[in-house]
């Protein structure tokens, strides 16, 4: 009881489970791109609910409860049941098939080249992490400082999804031209 | 965290989730009885294990209420042939009964559904974002219908599949934002200290009516429920998302369904009847005693049972709706009303403050 007890307090729990989830994370990501058992579209998208599931969970590890919460609410309730809907809709038996093309390849590539550099950036600027700013009460914390300190961006980001909205309803419109 | 944690932990899940299976069974045999009343039938009244009939007045009584009709009906599901039809995708198929299961119990860990017992919490998991993890774990229920109606391969189930997606997704918006004007207003996400606000200030429905309503109708969406049974209607599609299915397999969806139901009944009394307090007999503050807990607990079912009968009152009442009037309802009713109910609700608690 005493070891196991220790064991616990020591955080070994918090370890093994990191372990868990990262490994979950990553290896769900790479059979939402790469997986040699099937092509179908469905599954890729139900690999990537996994990877965002497994995402919340090492957020719950960093305490992170409010962004674990809005990660599986947003992207797995609600994005990527669009995305089901939509694969589902349209017939993807040809893209069952479909070979990589050389135009995806690149500019895939330099999306993730994109998005490489401003992680290495961020973990080099970073700290190790024990100085990092406790997120308790977290919501109260980050609604504050998401209309404080971050409100630009903030607003930016939402007008960003009003453009969205005011395409779909161009597209959706056709009558209008 | 230490070892009693993990002990406690562990009871009180086993326990809930041994009270939520039976409240599921028992639901669905209130179900059938209901019906029966308002049809002017007597429903199930005969299915009883054979030394019944040797106890004097409650043997006759139990079996005319229906109360062995559950174990029948779990018996029957797990002896019939489970029979898997060919061109089916199988890995779904097998997935699917599943996962449309385990959101809805997952739900029930952050409902506070007493106070104190014994010096432990009534509650599984009290997480300081409680409400935000309801509707995150409810809004991966759609995924055990849409996989179902995906894994059958076939026209009907795969209707119903794409039915219930776009349907959840949209009640799914009018729900979360009619919950807003609840959080502003007690000023918390924690579900116990939502509870503790109503102690002192009155039950939150006083406060939030148009909240109430427009979550309880999207509640009936989330859970498929007549009105809103898209994903299943069988006049329309035979059945939907579950024609391929059959025996205990089959069994899960609407067991899945009841424990939604369960959950969201446990939600609403939370967030709007002040959960397991009641205003009068000292029951609203934390229990100091054994009998106090357990009448706390006794409160939040009842609380909770009332909540049943409407969902099962309402489906036998109503005839469906039409999946435009569904859309039109949840996007261009409750979404502007909705979000009018917020700003009102900001302004008001502006101006008070």
């Amino acid at each position: 009881m005493e070891a196991i007890n220790n064991l616990i307090s020591q955080g070994a729990v918090q370890d093994v489970l990191f372990w868990v989830f990262a490994a979950l994370t990553l290896i769900c990501a790479i059979l939402v791109i790469a997986n040699p058992f099937s092509r179908s579209p469905v599954t890729s998208a139900m690999f990537l609910v996994l990877t965002i599931i497994s995402m919340a969970g090492l957020f719950v590890l960093l305490h992170a409860f409010f962004l674990a919460a809005v990660q599986i609410l947003v992207y797995a309730g609600a994005v990527m049941v669009l995305f089901l809907f939509v694969i589902m809709l349209l017939d993807l038996k040809e893209e069952q098939r479909r070979k990589i093309k050389l135009f995806g390849l690149v500019t895939g590539l330099i999306a993730v080249g994109g998005i490489v550099s401003v992680f290495l950036k961020a973990l080099a600027s970073a700290g190790n992490g024990t100085d990092a700013p406790k997120l308790e009460g977290e919501t109260y914390a980050l609604g504050k400082l998401l209309f404080t300190q971050y409100t630009l961006p903030f607003e930016i980001v939402s007008v960003l999804l009003l453009v969205a909205m005011v395409g779909v309803i161009l597209l959706s419109k056709r009558k209008l031209e | 965290m230490d070892w009693n944690f993990i002990i406690f932990s562990v009871v009180k899940v086993a326990v809930v989730f041994g009270v939520l299976m039976t409240m599921v069974a028992y639901s669905v045999m209130a179900e059938r009885k209901i019906a029966a009343w308002i049809q002017d039938r007597p429903g199930p009244n005969r299915v009883a294990p054979p030394f019944v009939k040797y106890i004097p007045v409650l043997g006759p009584m139990l079996t005319r209420l229906g109360f062995f009709q559950p174990l029948a009906d779990g018996l029957k599901s797990f002896l019939k042939e489970d029979f898997t039809p060919g061109g089916v995708k199988k890995i779904y198929f097998w997935l699917a009964p599943a996962v449309a299961v385990v959101p809805a119990l997952m739900t029930v860990a952050v409902i506070p559904f007493g106070s104190v017992m014994g010096g432990q919490q009534m509650v599984i998991a009290n997480l300081n974002v409680g409400i935000l993890y309801t509707f995150g774990i409810v809004s991966l229920g759609v995924y055990g219908i849409v996989l179902a109606g995906y894994a059958a391969n076939s026209k009907y189930p795969f209707l119903g599949g794409i039915r219930a997606s776009a349907q959840m997704i949209s009640y799914e918006i009018a729900m979360g934002m009619s919950v807003i004007p609840v959080l502003l207003i007690a000023g918390d996400l924690n579900l116990s200290d939502i509870i503790t606000w109503q102690t002192s200030h009155g039950w939150l429905i006083l406060y939030a009516p148009v909240s109430f309503v427009i979550f309880l109708v999207s509640a009936f969406a989330e859970t498929n429920r007549t009105p809103f049974d898209f994903a299943e209607a069988e006049q329309e599609l035979a059945g939907g998302y579950n024609v391929e299915y059959s025996s205990m397999k089959f069994a899960m969806f609407p067991m899945g369904e009841y424990a939604a139901m369960l959950a969201s009944a446990g939600m609403m009394v939370t967030l709007f009847f002040g959960g397991w307090t009641l205003p009068f007999w000292g029951l609203d503050q934390p229990a100091q005693s054994l009998p106090m807990g357990l009448a706390h607990i006794l409160v939040f079912l009842a609380k909770m049972l009332v909540f049943m009968v409407v969902f099962i009152w309402v489906r036998w009442m109503f005839p469906r709706f039409r999946y435009d009037q569904l859309m039109d309802l949840g996007w261009r009713r409750f979404l502007p009303l909705a979000l009018a109910n917020i700003l009102i609700t900001a302004i008001v608690l502006w101006i008070r403050s």
